[in-house]
């Protein structure tokens, strides 16, 4: 299995809901180039949930465009996978066959199928379990198929909409690690929405933070560690320490234009 | 030392294996017993029952309703044709019927459990519907259809559609919107949502409704065939019934009630087999 990443570009990229009188992002511009893993880390609230569900084309932007390696998304491909916060494995098939589902979708042949499946569940580490029920499983593993399901389309770019939130939080850690190394490995774009700093640390290789009403990119920051990455490292934790601080900053950002309109308007 | 660990593993594991096999014959062996045990029950109030009555000189002619005057009819009616004609006739009308009320039931349980406006619209007429006793059609359906066969194949799917329809739609409330999302999200098309999510999804609420249906469209066959027609059970029994002959009638009702139970358990094991739900 080998996967080529995806430049990634977002122009001018806003988000407005009729029934609300702020936009819920403006303007946004991002790029990403490929085989990067990029965090967006932000408040709840702050759009960084819709910007990722425009990334995977299951919700399209106001105004302005998405590009992956050229080519604009205008709805799901199995080129762009997202990973959602629960596993939604389907509960009548196998590991197995949830993990090939996405094949199925596409008509692959039986053999290829097998194979690319076979080589999926390998590397989420769930040889041992490829027959058993999905019911049967743990949450984290649960998430492990939910993973496997997305690496056998063998996506240029996987976005993670929080998934290891539910996970306790050995799982959480181990699971982390695991789809950092896999991305480095295969060469995939990773673009994870979360609000756990420690998650962004050990995964990404930039985080950018989203704030404010509407919401925007307000800080970028270089996650310039080795791998593979260890929470007690003191690198690890000095670099957490300094997310933490501009995230805290974040928080209370307000961006003067806009606040000038509200004022204005009201 | 090795050897001896594999003998003692190969031990243990033939002793586990044994463990689950005997638990596997033990479980049998009680159910077979309760099976038996429970036809010896009803075949001794049988017995009792008729013994009682006919204690009464009176009412002695009710000895052809005895277990053994029944049991003695059966090489007469199985000789002449008469058992496997019925199982033949009514066979027919209950395939049709139930296939019909399938082949009707499942789109609309579908619709009605996934359209809300539909459901909101179609509600209390089906509920309305549902109520009305399928017999209470049989004058409407004698005037429509050109045939008492046509008739009967109606008053069967009208009775069997509805268990159908709201158990196809009773599933598909169970099923989890984010299937969908995970499924497009994988490049399904929308055909792929029915034959890959929503088919297998509600596999065992559409089973189990069949397996409703067909108890109700067993029950309501054999008054159905009482009248215009000169086949199938319902028309036995009233033959039998007619002609005085009440062991044979009472052998109909063995049959009938053996046939539905058969019918019944290849339902279950069809349930079972589809069935992902656990608990």
């Amino acid at each position: 299995m080998a996967i080529r990443g995806t430049e990634i570009k977002i122009e001018g990229l806003s988000q407005r809901y009729p029934s609300r009188k702020v936009p819920t992002f403006n303007r946004v511009d991002l790029v990403s180039p490929p085989g990067e893993a990029l965090a967006i880390i932000g408040r709840s609230g702050c759009g960084k949930s819709t910007l990722l569900h425009i990334l995977a084309g299951i919700t399209k932007g106001t105004e302005g465009r998405v590009l992956l390696n050229g080519t604009a998304v205008n709805g799901p491909s199995p080129r762009w996978v997202m990973m959602f916060q629960a596993p939604h494995l389907y509960p009548w098939m196998t590991v197995t066959q949830n993990v090939g589902v996405g094949l199925t979708f596409a008509r692959w042949g039986k053999k290829e199928t097998e194979e690319r499946v076979n080589d999926a569940i390998r590397l989420v580490e769930l040889q041992d379990f490829a027959q058993a029920n999905v019911q049967d499983l743990s949450g984290g593993q649960q998430q492990r198929v939910a993973l496997a399901r997305s690496l056998v389309m063998e996506p240029e770019l996987l976005l993670l909409d929080e998934p290891f939130s539910a996970l306790d939080a050995f799982t959480r850690a181990a699971l982390q690690k695991d789809v950092r190394a896999i991305s480095k490995r295969l060469g995939f774009n990773i673009v994870i929405v979360t609000h756990d700093i420690d998650e962004a640390v050990i995964v990404a290789d930039r985080a950018v933070i989203m704030a404010g009403s509407p919401g925007d990119i307000v800080h970028e920051m270089d996650v310039d560690l080795p791998d593979p990455r260890d929470r007690t490292d003191p690198q690890v934790q000095q670099l957490r320490a300094r997310l933490m601080a501009t995230f805290q900053e974040a928080a209370n950002y307000k961006k003067p234009e806009v606040a000038l309109a509200g004022a204005g308007g009201r | 030392m090795s050897g001896n660990t594999a003998a003692a593993n190969g031990m243990v594991s033939a002793g586990v294996s044994g463990n689950c096999l005997s638990r596997a014959m033990k479980a049998t062996a009680s159910n077979s017993v309760q099976f038996i045990g429970g036809l010896l029950a009803l075949g001794i109030i049988w017995w009792l029952a008729i013994y009682w009555i006919t204690q009464n000189p009176s009412l002695s002619q009710f000895e052809d309703f005895s277990p053994k005057s029944t049991f003695a009819a059966f090489p007469q009616i199985w000789e002449d044709g008469t058992i496997q004609a019925a199982l033949t006739s009514s066979g027919f009308r209950l395939g049709w019927g139930l296939g019909l009320a399938i082949a009707i039931g499942v789109p609309i349980g579908i619709v009605f459990g996934r359209v809300k406006w539909f459901q909101n619209l179609f509600n209390v007429p089906f509920q309305f519907l549902r109520m009305i006793s399928p017999l209470s059609w049989e004058p409407i359906a004698v005037v429509v259809f050109a045939g008492w066969e046509e008739a009967i194949i109606f008053l069967i799917a009208v009775a069997a559609v509805w268990p159908v329809v709201f158990s196809t739609a009773a599933g598909l409330a169970k099923v989890d919107p984010n299937w969908f999302k995970v499924a497009r999200n994988l490049g399904a098309k929308p055909y792929h949502m029915v034959t890959r999510i929503i088919i297998p999804a509600i596999l065992f609420d559409v089973l189990t409704g069949i397996r409703l249906a067909l108890g109700v469209a067993w029950i309501v066959i054999i008054p159905a065939e009482f009248l215009g027609v000169s086949s199938g059970f319902g028309y036995a029994i009233q033959d039998a019934r007619e002609s005085l002959e009440y062991s044979q009638l009472m052998a109909y009702i063995l049959v009938i009630g053996a046939v539905g139970y058969v019918l019944d358990t290849i339902c279950v094991l069809l349930i079972k087999r589809y069935s992902w739900h656990r608990g």
